[in-house]
């Protein structure tokens, strides 16, 4: 008796669950008429009476990865996104001529870094949630399966953690992306050994996956061209966690210096593998690991390493290099924007947080620039674009063939190197005319 | 009435899968297509893999080799060679089954967790394969043109196209699996399950009829594949072949109950339901893992036949139906 | 020619102290395995769990990790005993399919909860315990002490199973359950005994895995298929086969990068996997059926 009655809760609870899965559906529709209704209404409005300001509310969608392994900087990206949006509403929103304020709003969903509902939310956020304009998730694939539900309905998307070329080379034209490509993601590094040391030996070690093949299909060419020989290249496993094979060949080969990595766990698994086994390297440049905030847990085999950064404070870019290059400054300063975050967040901004505020930042000069939210007229303010912020330039390619690829940014070489109190801080040590530090070149013997 | 009869375990799920496919067009909801599109790839996959686990009884772990296989032969085809979709999905489908036919030959005379451990194996094996596998892109994968689109009337029209598609293949699925279940070939296979020695000497040749049911269960998975990835857009090695999908798949099959026509497609709708539910929820966000976890075990330990062997056991006259 | 040879000399090391490591997971999932014929798919998050336990033992309680391995060893039993209890004895006499999905279901638990409190991050554990260097060879400290562990724990098992009642009861269990119950053996605590040794072998070597490489909450993952692998290897129910299992792995993690790239490891690893499979489904070590 007993235990048919616990069968019978469990059916229930079953079934329970099949009618709850079914109802937020519905909910949300409901939740989601609502601005639709009072957007429909504004239009009427501005005809009648012309002269009282009539505010518009903007929506932007993107789903972002709360959980899984994109975690650490999706989230960052999407702080980045609020902070802009909180100031821009905070000041008032933006006057277009016609006495029309916008102001912004975000439509958000966790895509769980997996690409399997990614499609599902940004239609979604699309047609029922009616986003007029589109931030990318975090990470080259998942924004790779989002552009196409962006593509079929003419909506635009601005894209920051999405630095892999080939998603920019389909022939779409809704996309702008704001990180340097990852084909050239290196191309700063090599010109500073080239000054350093030209003959230095070089070993190419990365991840076997998406992004770091695109970051080392597009260093290998340019290696070529500056004359540096390439003695060991070698693609190892997203799960590897044991480097020691790969390092014996890496001493094996004699090579002086190191370029490569992937993402955040087996870039810092690689580095302090490195420390621990003394390889002696001069010079070792790991992607997108060293650029975080976590880096120094390694204590001293973070000392350094090197990385390639889309942006850094101590290195950020100002009034005066824009007049300098000619091209029109927007925006805050670099210490506004890091002070502004510091104040949110308590935390420091990384290039990620950056991505995220400039994502919102380049939408609302496009918006000034259109005086206009139709997407049409925003599209050709985008791709007429050149302008010089904190972040640095922002131009984007308006040839079919890479239609929104970034073509004005330029990034720095960061290092982990120690201050006169003896602790762990990043530090730009190339382009020269921007680095705070020299080079810790040789890193030395530990 | 005799045709009533004849095909009355059919009605339920085919009303289940055409109700998901009108779903959206009455609502006319982009986003509810979407939905449904999720639901009915989870279904045509689950009641592919019920034909191996539920009637033949072998516990597969790495069912999603298939999915992937096939998506990749597909994709390939299309953007290298131009064929078009329809035969790409062909292709796919047909490249999935002859893989399972070559695999089955070899790893079926494995028994119970033996063979569930050689097909964890198949999977990773694979998907290390084809992540250093340079016709198939390597570890950056195929990625579409959306000049491909065109020829199906732009990416808007090519979402809606793959939509009907994948509701005809989940179809496709559950009448080979309705028709497997109500066949002599299906009588074998059960026979094989309830115990394989016995089986062989009443006369089912069982190596034989373990290889078409592996076979038969495989070829939906590729075509479902090839059609899931033209849709994405691009295919990486780590989306083709994720193993927790595998595991996801078992859930479904058990969960709805195992063996039966209507069982996986319940399973499929109520597990992609409920985690689609947990995700956007705002209480169970953080920890809906757990929540389903815990659902489950309850399920495991307390209604192991699933939702329709319980239903099944417990009113008698549903049993036509419920078939 | 000589370059291969000098590489091979420089990893094999390497790879056989890993290979002690890896072998101790696997024992722990092998034991499980022989004695109540259940593949144990919670052992993946037990060897994360273990890990994290290595995490706030030394970095927030300042203790010695390998101090530490005694209290994970002692939760890591428990918590395998309530695991049995709560999710693995009613499926005990059930078709496969019933274990699997209940210890399934219990991975899902640990993750999701795992996941809410300490994120997917990962973490790592600053610690190092110095290195010896022999000609070009590089041994390090935390490797050669995790192998001495392993044979310490390999060695104890060795004589709980062989030397104590409750491990006779164990392997009599093992071979024969219904002929044990019938001799008085209490079949139920027996069960539930090894399932929580099985736990806290996986424990105590993700426990020193932590001192070696940084993890999260999913780093348990890949150890669970490793050992499969061993598991298979070593023939399925033999925990002294999965440590030579374990041995042969990491070698082959060492030997194979000096012939290929390191990309082709699990191509390799896996291949042979389902290939033993085939041809010697006892293992290497196992007798012939």
């Amino acid at each position: 008796m007993k235990r048919s009655l616990v069968r019978i809760f469990t059916v229930l609870m079953l079934l329970g669950l099949v009618i709850t899965a079914c109802a937020p559906q519905a909910a949300t529709e409901e939740a989601m008429e609502q601005p639709a209704a009072t957007e429909a209404a504004q239009p009427a409005a501005t005809d009648e009476a012309m002269p009282a300001p009539v505010e518009k509310t903007v929506v932007i969608g993107f789903t972002s990865s709360l959980t899984g392994s994109q975690e650490v900087s999706s989230k960052r990206q999407v702080n980045g996104l609020n902070l802009w949006m909180q100031q821009v509403n905070d000041a008032g929103g933006i006057q277009l001529s016609d006495g029309t304020v916008v102001k912004f709003e975000a439509v958000t969903y966790d895509d769980e870094s997996n690409k399997e509902r990614v499609q599902e939310l940004y239609t979604r956020i699309i047609t029922e949630d009616n986003a007029d304009f589109l931030i990318s998730p975090y990470s080259s694939g998942l924004t790779a399966a989002a552009t196409i539900v962006a593509e079929q309905n003419g909506k635009i998307m601005l894209t920051a953690g999405a630095a892999e070329d080939d998603a920019y080379k389909t022939g779409n034209t809704s996309l702008f992306q704001l990180y340097t490509p990852g084909s050239l993601y290196l191309i700063s590094t090599v010109d500073m050994l080239k000054t350093l040391d030209p003959s230095a030996k070089v070993a190419i070690v990365h991840e076997n996956d998406k992004f770091s093949t695109a970051v080392i299909d597009g260093l290998k060419p340019y290696l070529d061209q500056q004359g540096f020989e390439v003695v060991l290249e070698e693609g190892y496993a997203s799960d590897t966690t044991d480097f020691g094979p790969v390092i014996n060949k890496l001493v094996e080969s004699g090579a002086t210096v190191l370029l490569g990595g992937g993402h955040y766990p087996d870039g810092s698994t690689f580095a302090r593998q490195l420390y621990e086994r003394k390889v002696g390297l001069n010079f070792i440049s790991l992607l997108v690991a060293p650029a975080d905030s976590k880096f120094p847990e390694l204590g001293d085999a973070a000392l350094g390493i090197a990385t390639s950064s889309q942006w850094e404070l101590a290195a950020t870019h100002t009034e005066a290099e824009a007049a300098a290059l000619g091209k029109e400054w927007y925006g805050p300063t670099g210490t506004d924007f890091a002070a502004a975050y510091e104040a949110m967040t308590g935390d420091k901004p990384t290039y990620h947080v950056a991505g995220g505020y400039m994502t919102g930042l380049v939408l609302q000069k496009a918006i000034e620039n259109a005086d206009s939210v139709d997407p049409d007229a925003v599209r050709a303010a985008l791709e007429a674009m050149d302008i010089f912020t904190f972040y640095g330039g922002v131009q984007f390619d308006t040839t079919p063939e890479a239609h929104g690829l970034q073509i004005s940014h330029k990034m720095v070489v960061a290092q982990w190197q120690k201050n006169d109190a003896g602790e762990l801080q990043r530090v730009v040590i190339w382009p020269a005319d921007v680095a705070t530090a020299d080079p810790l070149y040789p890193i030395p013997a530990p | 009435m005799k045709l009533w009869n004849k095909y009355s375990g059919l009605i339920v799920p085919v009303i289940v899968v055409l109700a998901l496919a009108i779903w959206p067009i009455i609502t006319g909801k982009p986003a509810n297509r979407e939905t449904a599109f999720t639901i009915l790839k989870a279904i045509a996959l689950a009641t592919s893999l019920n034909i191996l686990l539920g009637y033949t009884g072998y516990v597969s772990f790495g069912h999603i080799v298939f999915y992937g296989f096939g998506g990749y032969v597909g994709l390939f085809l299309l953007t290298e060679k131009n064929w078009s979709l329809g035969a790409a999905i062909l292709a796919g489908g047909v490249a999935s089954g002859i893989l399972a036919y070559l695999l089955g030959s070899a790893i079926l005379r494995l028994r119970g967790a033996y063979f569930a451990l050689a097909t964890i194996g198949v999977n990773e094996a694979m998907r290390s394969f084809i992540t250093n596998f340079e016709l198939f892109g390597a570890s950056t994968g195929i990625t579409l043109n959306f000049s491909v689109y065109k020829a199906y009337g732009g990416a808007a029209q090519a979402l809606q196209t793959s939509f009907y598609i994948g509701a005809g293949l989940a179809l496709l699925a559950l009448i080979i699996s309705y028709l497997v279940r109500t066949s002599k070939f299906g009588l074998g296979l059960l026979a094989i399950r309830e115990n394989e020695d016995a089986a062989e000497v009443m006369g089912v040749v069982a190596p034989r009829a373990k290889t078409w049911a592996y076979v038969l269960s495989a070829i939906v998975p590729g075509m479902i594949g090839v059609l899931f990835f033209f849709k994405n857009g691009n295919v990486e090695p780590h989306d083709a072949f994720p193993l927790n999908a595998s595991i996801e798949l078992l859930v479904m099959v058990m969960l709805g109950g195992q063996g039966t026509v209507l069982g996986p497609i319940l399973g499929a709708f109520a597990y992609q339901g409920m985690r689609g539910y947990l995700v956007t929820s705002p209480i169970f966000k953080n920890i809906q893992l757990s929540v389903s976890g815990v659902l489950l075990l309850l399920i495991v330990l307390f209604i192991p036949a699933g939702v329709v062997g319980w239903l099944r056991h417990r009113i008698p006259s549903l049993r036509k139906v419920l078939a | 020619m000589e370059q291969t040879i000098r590489l091979l000399l420089a990893s094999l090391p390497d790879g056989i102290l890993l290979g002690f490591v890896y072998g101790l997971a696997a024992m722990g999932l092998t034991l499980i395995w022989g004695v109540m014929n259940v593949i144990n798919l919670s052992h993946g998050p037990i060897i994360a769990l273990g890990m994290f336990s290595t995490f706030f033992v030394y970095t927030r309680l300042g203790i010695n990790p390998y101090v530490g391995i005694i209290p994970i060893a002692v939760v890591g039993l428990l918590l395998g005993i309530l695991i049995y209890a709560v999710a693995v004895h009613r499926v005990i006499n059930a078709p496969h399919l019933s274990s699997l999905l209940a210890t399934f279901s219990v991975n899902m638990i640990i993750i999701g909860i795992g996941t809410a409190a300490l994120t997917t991050s990962p973490y790592n554990v600053d610690f190092s315990a110095g290195s010896i260097q022999i000609g070009s060879v590089t041994l390090l400290g935390t490797r050669l002490i995790a192998a001495l562990v392993t044979i310490i724990f390999t060695s104890g098992l060795y004589f709980f199973l062989y030397r104590t009642r409750p491990g006779k009861y164990i392997r009599a269990v093992a071979n024969n359950r219904s002929a044990a119950e019938l001799m008085g053996v209490p079949s139920t605590r027996i069960l539930a005994l090894s399932f929580g040794l099985g736990t806290m072998l996986a424990a105590v070597s993700g426990g020193l895995i932590a001192t070696f490489f940084p993890f999260s909450i999913l780093a348990g993952g890949g150890y669970e298929i490793k050992s499969f692998v061993i598991g298979v290897l070593g023939g399925l129910g033999n925990p002294i086969g999965a440590l030579f299992g374990g041995l042969i792995l990491g070698i082959l993690e060492g030997v194979i990068p000096a012939f290929m790239e390191t990309s082709w490891v699990p191509v390799i690893e896996f291949a042979l996997f389902v290939l033993i499979l085939l041809v010697r489904p006892s293992g290497l070590f196992g007798a012939k059926k």
